[in-house]
């Protein structure tokens, strides 16, 4: 079990490094010169030079790199060229709206998905079934931003029941926080609620084909029991599995649903970044939503252990 | 490309053995009489026919503004007259964004990019993706190596992955369609080296391998054509997603510039208007929603065919 949890630690080492080193080739292999670009035009080159020397940007690559993961584990991410100020304060400033929207999403998308799966795993062929495989193509083709407008166009600007965009902070109350992000995270659930509800439909579907099932039906079980206790609780590897894998399409979501809403989150720090070209912060970004993923795609494998009694690593 | 086994290659009770070829006549005609993908393909079609035909569909030049029809309504009968001075009588049929340009006009020559996209990264993604695996599955010296290479590429999220690179590059045609197709690579990697896993080990690819038959040969008369068929499928989802993400670039302001009009970016410019007109957006995303909803059907209908398989595993 130990020897488990260590060689899956060990494994996501490599992959961690491969994101390190892409991260880090990203402002070496951009066009332009870092130094130039934070002295700007007043700048001489002695200044230049003396800012290429405190980014460490001497020396061979290799040392580079080196330098500049020297930095990361101490929590330094760099400069930003546009805000001139720590790419980590920035991010720290960026990451109350991005989180909040984040879990409103995936708890909304669980409590919806999961029960319309085993419901329409339950009643396989009827209606509520058919109706889900046809919503779930339409979440996958309808595109976020699509969606977001359209939900803004009928529940703001017509039935102005919610606000059209923006966000409140937590330290503001939890009724205008609740009220400014439920159109984001009802936007943003939709293809994820898709995703987990197909998967949920499938693995229940598959769980109730098996024999333990039809003992527990023959001994005069409740439907309910069966499908709660026997079903679901061995199809939830599978189900907890997409919820992790689906996080990558949660990130990408979020960076638009942001730019919809007008949410000052991280999405809407990486557009901004992208559009000054400002190579730290889109650096920091990047790495930072890599490892979330890695990090909960690690503990999710993990996980497995607690839920199917019959992994034993 | 022949896609049957060649059975002169194999000894007799090998042949006898061999999975029947994933693709034969009979089973395109299964695919003819599918449903979905005669109405995916049909909606493609029509799409594909309005992207050529853009310029004799009523439209005018998507880029020439008059400025006398800014935020045109819907449906309006007005004289388009550009900066140039030229003047004729036009139908609004999706009226005129904020610049006065034409926006049904826009919406046409954008579907030449929506496809476009789809289509290049659908097919630069499985041949790179198709190459890696390949090797991945058939020369295990290289596997090691190659999947740690793809799960790192896999460890970033597709999007974000896509605007590092463009951010990296000026944004061009081929920048987006290369930054689009690498995120997708390793998915197809992963689904080709699974395939060839399974069939290296098969009586007729040893059969092929003991009477001396050239390594290339194994691979494309052998191993290649049990391929074929989840490639097309996967092919046409990745097709979807790639236009999804084109949008999503363009909308965020980082795709092509709004000189060539992309569905994404007449959304990206109408938004500043939504609350007023927000017909520049809901008209280009309905296109967008429904062309990749057309693409996905085909990609259903397609794998219920083709690939009975993965229905029982993915549905």
């Amino acid at each position: 079990m130990a020897a488990f949890i260590l060689r899956r630690l060990l494994s996501t080492l490599p992959v961690l490094l491969f994101v390190a080193v892409f991260v880090f080739l990203i402002l070496r292999l951009a066009p332009g010169d870092p130094a130039a670009l934070i002295v700007g035009d007043m700048g001489t080159e002695a200044d230049i030079a003396r800012v290429r020397q405190s980014l460490g940007l001497e020396g061979p690559l290799p040392a580079q790199f080196l330098h500049w993961v020297g930095e990361l584990l101490r929590g330094n991410l760099g400069e930003s060229y546009y805000f001139k100020t720590g790419v980590t304060e920035l991010i720290a400033q960026r990451l109350e709206p991005t989180l909040s929207l984040a879990a409103f999403t995936i708890v909304l998308a669980v409590l919806i998905a999961v029960p319309l799966g085993v419901i329409a795993a339950a009643r396989h062929g009827g209606w509520l079934d058919r109706a889900l495989m046809g919503f779930s193509v339409l979440g996958f083709s309808v595109p976020v931003f699509v969606i977001g407008y359209a939900l803004i166009w009928v529940f703001s600007l017509h039935l102005g029941w919610l606000p059209v965009q923006g966000y409140s902070r937590l330290s503001n109350g939890v009724g205008p926080w609740l009220s400014q992000l439920v159109l984001p995270a009802l936007t943003l659930s939709l293809v994820y609620t898709a995703l987990i509800a197909r998967v949920t439909r499938a693995a229940v579907s598959e769980a109730l084909t098996e024999d333990h099932v039809r003992t527990a039906r023959a001994k005069g079980l409740a439907e309910r029991a069966v499908l709660m206790r026997h079903a679901l609780a061995n199809a939830a590897v599978p189900i907890v599995t997409v919820i992790g894998i689906g996080i990558a399409l949660l990130i990408g979501g979020v960076v638009v649903t942001e730019t919809v809403f007008a949410i000052p989150g991280l999405g809407q720090l990486t557009v901004d970044a992208v559009l000054s070209r400002d190579f730290p912060v889109i650096q920091g970004v990047i790495l930072l939503f890599s490892v979330v993923y890695v990090l909960i795609n690690l503990l999710i494998d993990l996980s497995y252990v607690l839920l199917d009694p019959r992994i034993r690593y | 490309m022949t896609m049957t086994l060649d059975s002169r290659q194999l000894p007799p009770d090998a042949a006898a053995d061999a999975p029947a070829p994933s693709v034969r006549p009979s089973t395109w005609r299964l695919v003819r009489a599918n449903g979905a993908v005669r109405l995916g393909a049909t909606a493609l079609t029509v799409l594909a026919v309005v992207a050529v035909a853009a310029p004799w569909l009523g439209t005018v030049d998507p880029a020439a503004i008059d400025p006398a029809s800014i935020n045109l309504a819907p449906g309006t009968h007005a004289p388009f007259t550009d900066l140039s001075g030229a003047s004729a009588d036009h139908f609004f049929l999706m009226g005129a964004d904020g610049f006065g340009r034409d926006t049904w006009s826009r919406v046409a020559y954008g579907a030449r990019i929506s496809l476009f996209v789809g289509f290049a990264v659908a097919v630069l993604a499985v041949l790179g993706g198709g190459l890696i695996g390949l090797l991945a599955g058939y020369f295990r010296r290289l596997d090691g190596v190659l999947m740690r290479l793809m799960d790192g590429f896999m460890a970033i999220p597709n999007i974000l992955l896509a605007i590092a690179l463009v951010s990296m590059f000026r944004a061009s045609l081929w920048t987006i369609v290369l930054a689009i197709t690498l995120p997708e690579i390793p998915r197809v990697a992963r689904l080709l080296r699974s395939i060839v896993l399974s069939v290296r080990e098969e009586p007729y690819v040893e059969a092929a391998i003991a009477l001396n038959t050239p390594t290339w040969k194994v691979l494309w008369r052998h191993v290649l054509p049990n391929a074929v068929a989840p490639l097309i499928v996967h092919a046409t989802y990745v097709c979807g997603s790639a236009m999804l993400v084109e949008a999503i670039l363009s909308f965020l302001g980082i795709g092509l510039s709004p000189e060539i009009p992309t569905w994404g970016n007449i959304m990206s410019e109408g938004r500043v208007n939504f609350n007023e007109h927000p017909q520049h957006v809901l008209f280009p995303g309905a296109f967008l929603a429904l062309t990749v909803l057309a693409v996905n059907i085909l990609g259903d209908g397609l794998r219920d065919t083709l690939d009975p398989k993965l229905r029982r595993r993915g549905d």
